[in-house]
Order: structure tokens, then C-alpha cells, then sequence
């Protein structure tokens, strides 16, 4: 429900300001992200930095870490997925109340990074739940967490509250909770889930 | 501190029936006399290791080696076992290390191993680390379970016939062996 911006300057040069419930609403959520207090390897330093006066993640509204999943918005996967560890990363994601977003941060969150021919790493948390931002770098600049908040809160800007196209957390009968993989006797079980994660097909590079 | 030859035929005097063998820079002990030699390292006055620095385990497979018989070599087989390596310090007299090694008998399934930890509490972890990892089972030990991989896990993922889970994903320049578990992956040939 934009409003015609022309319209919007016109009235504004009157004295009148406009804006839709819709912007105001958004405005107020985008600028108040608590994330999740939660750092699994050396990309949660950089997130500590961000979150430092040097760099003021406090400047985008997003300073407040909560240490309690129910009070968090968004969570940041900061550092390497270790099989051990996935089911309790969606566990996590799972007692978060909806809306919630995830940022994927880091080579290790994103692909599985330098221990992705290993057996032990998870290549990527989004084989298991939905990520919305995802940041390269071993590990990234604070710049580039930033860079990824931003990229979010523009993100929740263009969310329509009402009408057909609706975001996850508006639509009654969405999912809220990604299945928590098991521990297998060789792996992680399902080792992705298809809802989510669909493997990128290979091109034979023999083939003319 | 003394050369290794002269602590090999201390530790034959002083613990009955022990055949200590000398390798490189170490010290071959067999399993039914490890903690009694351990126990002789750590007492003795003049040696005084009180300080179990690292442990750690080593797969051999079955493998040929040359062994000398008079003049001539011989090619040996020999069957795999798995190895734990244990390094000794001194904090008291200042000196070490000693390398301590020790072999299971063969490596199907869990084989059996003396644990050290009545002696060295730290070498807790340690041994528990190589149960998870090589599959050696330290008879003894206090609590022994995995502690890196998760319970239900049935692999020893260090053992060198060791297979990992066939969860290989998309690589944008693969290469060597890497490239060589994509092909695996690969589409039929389109004929």
C-alpha cells in the first residue's frame, strides 16, 4: 500500500505529512532487530566488534542482544556449524518467536567454509533452516555485518503487512518450526532438508 | 637426563618380565607392562616425570617393512595395530621428554589398551579424545566415552579406512581429489 510519492512531496510542501500504517509499522521493526546473543567460533568476535563502540551496531537498533531465544528477533550464525551442534542451532531458531530472521555470517555458516571436505562440519546452517542474508569472508569485516543488517532492514522495509504476498510471519498457517535433525551413526539425519535446501544440480565439465 | 638406552634397561631391571624396545626416539612397552612401566617413569627418583604432556594415537595398517637379518634385508609383513604415543615430562628435575609408545593387539573394532589415568588425571580427556577418534578402547578409565562426536556415532573417524558421509555439495573450482568426488556426483553422459 505505497502512496503516491508525488502526491507525498506535493502535500509535504503544505505542511502535511503522509505516511501508511504499513511504513510506519515497518519503520518501527526494522530499526529495533534484537538478535540473538550466540557465537559458535572466532566470525562471534567480529560480531562482538560490531556490537563495540568502534563500529555501534547501536546506530542501527540492533544493539540489544538478548541471551533468551523467546525475546530474540533475528540470529546471527556467527562461526562453524559443527554436526554436533546444528540440532541445537534449530532448536534455537525454533523457540524463537516469529517474525525472525537469520543472518548467516561467515564462510563456515554459509558453505562449511575450509572444513567443508571434512566429516564433522555442516556445509551451510541453511540446509536446515531459511536464511535471509548471507555474508562471505573468513571471517567478515564488521563493515560486512553491517552491510548484512542493512540489507535486512531494507528487506523488512518492503514487507506488506496485508494484501496476497505476505511474509512468513503474517501468514497463519506457515511454518514456525524446521524439523531438529537427528544424530545418526554416521551422520546427521535428514543430512538436509529439502524444504529448505535443494542441492545445486552439477554440470559435468567433460561433457561438449 | 639420562640416553634412552640406559632408561630401556632401567625400566628391564626394575619392572619384572617388561621387554622395552628402542625405535627412533622412543620407547616400545608392551600393553601387559605400560602402567607399571608409567608408575617406574613417574616414582623414580632420578627420572621424576611427573608431567604426562600429550597422548595421542597413531593407525597403522597392515603394511611390508625391511628388517635387517644378519648382512641382508628382509621384507617383513606386518599386521596394523594402533599406536598410542605418550610424551613424558619432568617439572621437578627439568627434563624430557621420554616417548612412551604402546600397540593393540591388531585394530578390528575396539581394541583394548591399559589407561594411564589412575596415574595421570590429565591424560583423561586425552584417552577419551583417542576412544573417540581411533576407536581404542583405555581399560580403566574412569568414564570413558565419546567426547567430540556425538553419542550415537558409530565410526572412528581418524582410522585411516575411514569413509566419510557422502554429503558432498557444489564447488565452484574443484580440483585433485576434491574434483575426483564430484565426478562421483556427476549426471549420466548424455549419449
Amino acid at each position: 500500500m505505497a502512496m503516491d510519492q508525488g502526491l507525498k512531496s506535493e502535500l509535504q510542501k503544505a505542511g502535511v505529512f503522509t505516511i501508511t500504517v504499513e511504513e510506519l509499522y515497518n519503520w518501527g521493526r526494522k530499526n529495533s532487530i534484537w538478535p540473538l546473543q550466540f557465537g559458535l567460533a572466532c566470525c562471534a568476535i567480529e560480531m562482538i566488534a560490531t556490537a563495540c563502540s568502534r563500529y555501534d551496531l547501536a546506530r542501527f537498533g540492533a544493539e540489544v542482544f538478548r541471551p533468551s531465544p523467546r525475546q530474540a528477533d533475528l540470529m546471527i550464525v556467527a562461526g562453524t556449524v559443527t554436526k554436533k551442534m546444528a540440532p541445537q542451532v534449530v532448536r534455537l531458531f525454533n523457540q524463537m518467536p516469529e517474525p525472525k530472521y537469520v543472518i548467516a555470517m561467515g564462510a563456515c555458516a554459509i558453505s562449511g567454509g575450509p572444513f567443508k571436505q571434512g566429516y564433522n562440519v555442516l556445509k551451510g546452517i541453511d540446509r536446515y533452516i531459511p536464511v535471509d542474508v548471507h555474508i562471505p569472508g573468513c571471517p567478515p569485516r564488521p563493515e560486512a555485518l553491517l552491510h548484512a543488517l542493512i540489507t535486512l532492514q531494507k528487506q523488512i522495509e518492503q514487507d506488506h503487512v496485508l494484501g496476497k504476498v505476505k511474509p512468513r510471519a503474517y501468514t497463519p498457517d506457515a511454518t514456525t518450526e524446521w524439523p531438529v535433525p537427528a544424530y545418526g551413526e554416521h551422520d546427521l539425519e535428514p543430512p538436509f532438508n529439502p524444504e529448505v535446501w535443494k542441492p545445486q544440480p552439477l554440470v559435468r565439465t567433460d561433457a561438449k | 637426563m639420562e640416553t634412552l638406552e640406559q632408561i630401556r634397561a632401567r625400566i628391564e631391571a626394575a619392572v619384572s618380565g617388561a621387554q622395552v624396545a628402542l625405535d627412533g626416539k622412543s620407547l616400545v612397552v608392551g600393553r601387559q607392562h605400560l602402567l607399571d612401566v608409567v608408575r617406574f617413569l613417574k616414582n623414580d627418583p632420578a627420572l621424576a616425570m611427573d608431567y604426562c604432556a600429550n597422548l595421542c594415537a597413531v593407525d597403522w595398517l597392515p603394511r611390508k617393512v625391511k628388517v635387517k637379518q644378519g648382512d641382508a634385508e628382509v621384507e617383513q609383513e606386518r599386521p596394523g595395530y594402533l599406536e598410542v604415543v605418550y610424551d613424558f615430562y619432568s617439572m621437578a628435575k627439568k627434563h624430557g621428554p621420554v616417548q612412551l609408545k604402546c600397540r593393540t593387539d591388531g585394530r578390528e573394532g575396539t581394541p583394548e589398551m591399559p589407561s594411564i589415568t589412575p596415574l595421570f588425571h590429565g591424560a583423561e580427556l586425552q584417552e577419551r579424545e583417542a576412544y573417540d577418534l581411533y576407536g581404542i578402547w583405555f581399560t580403566g578409565h574412569p568414564d570413558l566415552r565419546r567426547i567430540l562426536m556425538w553419542d550415537e556415532f558409530k565410526d572412528y573417524p581418524m582410522r585411516k579406512d575411514y569413509h566419510p558421509p557422502d554429503d558432498f555439495k557444489y564447488e565452484p573450482t574443484p580440483h585433485y581429489d576434491v574434483l575426483a568426488r564430484e565426478k562421483q556426483h556427476w549426471p549420466a553422459k548424455p549419449s
